[in-house]
């Protein structure tokens, strides 16, 4: 889960990480108001949304006015910011962050990772702060220093002073890089989050360390025990059909093709759009329906995957082990009366009583195309659509 | 032989009397498995299935002589049932929950390491089907029927796409001589090079079938590893070729963060290192016959 980076900064703060002030508004006039509480001449207003690279999409502006402020945060309120981050859909713009500015003498790029190869937790830094990491990696690969944690006993001080001098940090901010990494690591493990990420973090002129920006990533896993983080999501930043899904128990994610796929298994669910993919298709989801294949379940999946406009066939792939093919046969022929399809519906079944669930399909009266081979039902369910598309006719699957 | 598990395999199930785990447990049973005891706190003395249960792994052990594992321990709580049981001198340990908290998951890795080698025990999963030895046992959830006995050795991630390699073999007359899901979560027990190294060294064992997907860096390990120890035959099958970058599908692993984590890349990665990779999920039983048949 993410969070937004006023939240993650809040959260931050909590551990010893130093954060500008800053106060968050939910109308221009808000913003104007509570920078004015803030103080000072410059602020920079930020909108919050789920997604890096805001600066170059229009979502951070520097104002050294009210009425600057106003301006910048009319502009933002209501807008989908489209950035590298957010696919061209974008996220939309409902609060804005407004901080006070302040001067900046040097830049750098923090990040706490779980890193796949050690099976650790991973601090990445470099000097080269404010570019994306994944720019620092492609063009300056030598400016990123790392270290891994050892979890028995956490990250070591000697750890953070040897990444502060690789850094170059002045030796009268050690001390403060120390706590700012600490910091950092013990939010990182007793929130139990998957990534931490300051870009930059700044050393300003007067020599102190702050957390200029700040992202945080949460293991949806753990969330049973961090109440006060759950709180935090923010549905607006969500892909409206995922969190539908979500809510329902099933694991979707959108893409941008028209074949709709229902599957068992996230593995297969994958192996499945690889098929259409092959076959000449594009695929319009990833819909894993986990283990039991129950009617409501494969109903609810059939309902989730017509609310996506774009599509206009859909391929159905059980591999039914513990659960006979006759029992989700069942179950797909009592979802498609309960359900409205207009398109065509192909289902292949694999597994245990698989003929039983063949018949079951077969003596139904519905016009779903059968398959018996996962190839076989991916060029099926795309012979279909082409012929469908040619005709111009929508095949009505049920009247 | 087989790797890991055979008709020996003295196993315990920790969290029998769930709905699942009692389910299963008759499963394994009629398969065969030497199903000895189960584990639940506080439930000391009930039977499942026949089963007696025990209130810890350690009192198990010492009256059933258990020597394997299995758990289905919900999230919050598998943790510290899978460091119970390295404690209590199990070898081997399947874990079949999903949805354990990736930290939970980097302090069992780490415990599991403050035993000597001798006695370390062996994890596979979390969040994965299960081990079978086709004929002899079988230590998940898998449908044990669609196994046949034979000299094809299986790794892979996904439970589902592995049960569609598996029938494809059936429908060939190949059989499998073990099969390990090594699970679909981002921290993981063992990684494909580890259950590799096993498969290279078990005598039934003639080809080995890897099924990997999108992200991490463990096919890309396992790629080196194949290019410099086995040398048995290895074929690969890659999924997640459509998937998106940044996206987490499904599995809390398979997502595409880094350079070498997209299908193809992986792809390019394993046939390079002399690995013959199928090009769609439906020729993975065609494939693994050609290579046989050439060995």
């Amino acid at each position: 889960m993410d969070i937004h980076e006023y939240q993650a900064k809040e959260v931050l703060a909590g551990f010893g990480v130093t954060v500008p002030d800053g106060a968050l508004a939910y109308s221009p006039e808000q913003a104007a108001y509570r920078a004015r509480e803030l103080g000072g001449d410059r602020w920079v207003v930020k909108a919050q949304v789920h997604a890096g690279g805001r600066g170059k999409a229009g979502g951070v502006k520097v104002c050294d006015s009210d009425v600057a402020i106003l301006d910048a945060s009319e502009a933002m309120f209501g807008m989908k910011l489209v950035t590298h981050q957010t696919g061209p859909e974008g996220k939309g713009v409902y609060r804005v962050y407004v901080e006070a500015a302040m001067p900046i003498s040097r830049e750098i790029y923090l990040g706490l990772v779980l890193d796949r190869t050690t099976q650790r937790v991973m601090i990445v830094a470099s000097a080269e702060g404010g570019m994306e990491i994944e720019d620092i990696s492609a063009d300056k690969p030598d400016s990123i220093v790392r270290a891994t944690v050892e979890p028995a006993v956490g990250l070591r001080e000697f750890q953070c002073r040897q990444i502060a001098f690789k850094l170059g940090i002045d030796p009268a901010q050690t001390q403060q890089m120390v706590r700012t990494l600490q910091g950092c690591y013990r939010a990182f493990t007793e929130l139990d989050a998957t990534m931490v990420e300051i870009n930059p973090l700044v050393v300003t002129e007067d020599g102190r360390i702050v957390a200029l920006d700040a992202k945080m990533t949460f293991d949806d896993n753990a969330l049973f025990r961090h109440p006060q983080i759950s709180e935090l999501r923010d549905k607006s930043q969500e892909d409206p059909r995922e969190a539908r899904a979500a809510d329902r128990g099933l694991n979707y994610v959108g893409l941008d093709g028209n074949i709709g796929c229902i599957v068992n298994g996230a593995g297969l669910a994958m192996a499945t759009m690889d098929t259409i993919k092959l076959a000449g298709g594009e695929p319009a989801n990833f819909l894993d329906i986990g283990g039991g294949a129950t009617p409501e379940r494969v109903a609810k999946a059939f309902r989730l995957v017509l609310s996506d406009q774009k599509v206009e066939a859909i391929l159905v792939n059980i591999f039914a082990g513990i659960n006979r093919c006759d029992w989700v046969a069942e179950g797909v022929v009592q979802a498609l009366r309960e359900v409205e399809v207009n398109m065509p519906v192909i289902v292949r079944l694999a597994g245990t009583n698989v003929e039983e669930g063949q018949k079951i399909l077969a003596r139904s009266g519905l016009p779903i195309i059968r398959a018996t081979t996962l190839s076989e039902a991916a060029e099926r369910t795309v012979g279909a659509w082409k012929n469908e598309l040619s005709q111009g006719i929508k095949i009505r699957a049920m009247s | 032989m087989s790797i890991l598990l055979d008709e020996n395999t003295r196993v315990l199930v920790q969290g029998i009397t769930g709905k699942m785990a009692r389910f299963h447990t008759k499963d394994m049973l009629a398969y065969g498995t030497r199903v000895v005891g189960g584990v639940v706190p506080g439930k000391g003395g009930e039977t499942v299935e026949g089963v007696p249960v025990f209130d810890t792994v350690e009192e198990a052990v010492a009256e059933t002589g258990a020597d394997a594992s299995l758990v289905f321990v919900p999230p919050p709580f598998a943790a510290d049932s899978i460091m119970e049981a390295a404690d209590a001198g199990i070898r081997y340990c399947v874990c079949i929950t999903d949805g354990i908290p990736a930290q939970d998951m980097i302090r069992v890795k780490r415990y599991m390491y403050r035993y000597p080698k001798g006695r370390r025990m062996v994890l596979t999963g979390p969040n994965c089907a299960g081990t079978i030895s086709p004929g002899k046992a079988m230590l998940g959830i898998m449908p044990g029927h669609i196994y046949l006995k034979g000299s094809v050795g299986i790794v892979g991630r996904s439970g589902t796409l592995g049960y569609e390699a598996a029938s494809q073999l059936k429908e060939r007359g190949i059989g499998v001589s073990t099969s390990v899901g090594i699970g679909g979560d981002p921290i993981n027990g063992s990684s494909f090079r580890d259950i590799l190294a096993r498969f290279e060294l078990d005598e039934e064992t003639e080809v080995i079938a890897m099924i990997g997907e999108i992200g991490g860096p463990q096919e890309a390990e396992a790629a080196e590893y194949i290019r410099d120890h086995v040398t048995k035959p290895v074929v690969a099958y890659v999924a997640g070729l459509t998937a998106p970058k940044g996206r987490t599908m499904g599995h809390a692993g398979a997502i595409i963060s880094a350079f070498g984590e997209s299908a193809s890349e992986k792809v390019e990665i394993l046939s390079a290192a002399g690995v013959t990779v199928a090009e769609s999920p439906s020729s993975i039983g065609a494939t693994i016959e050609k290579v046989m048949e050439a060995a």
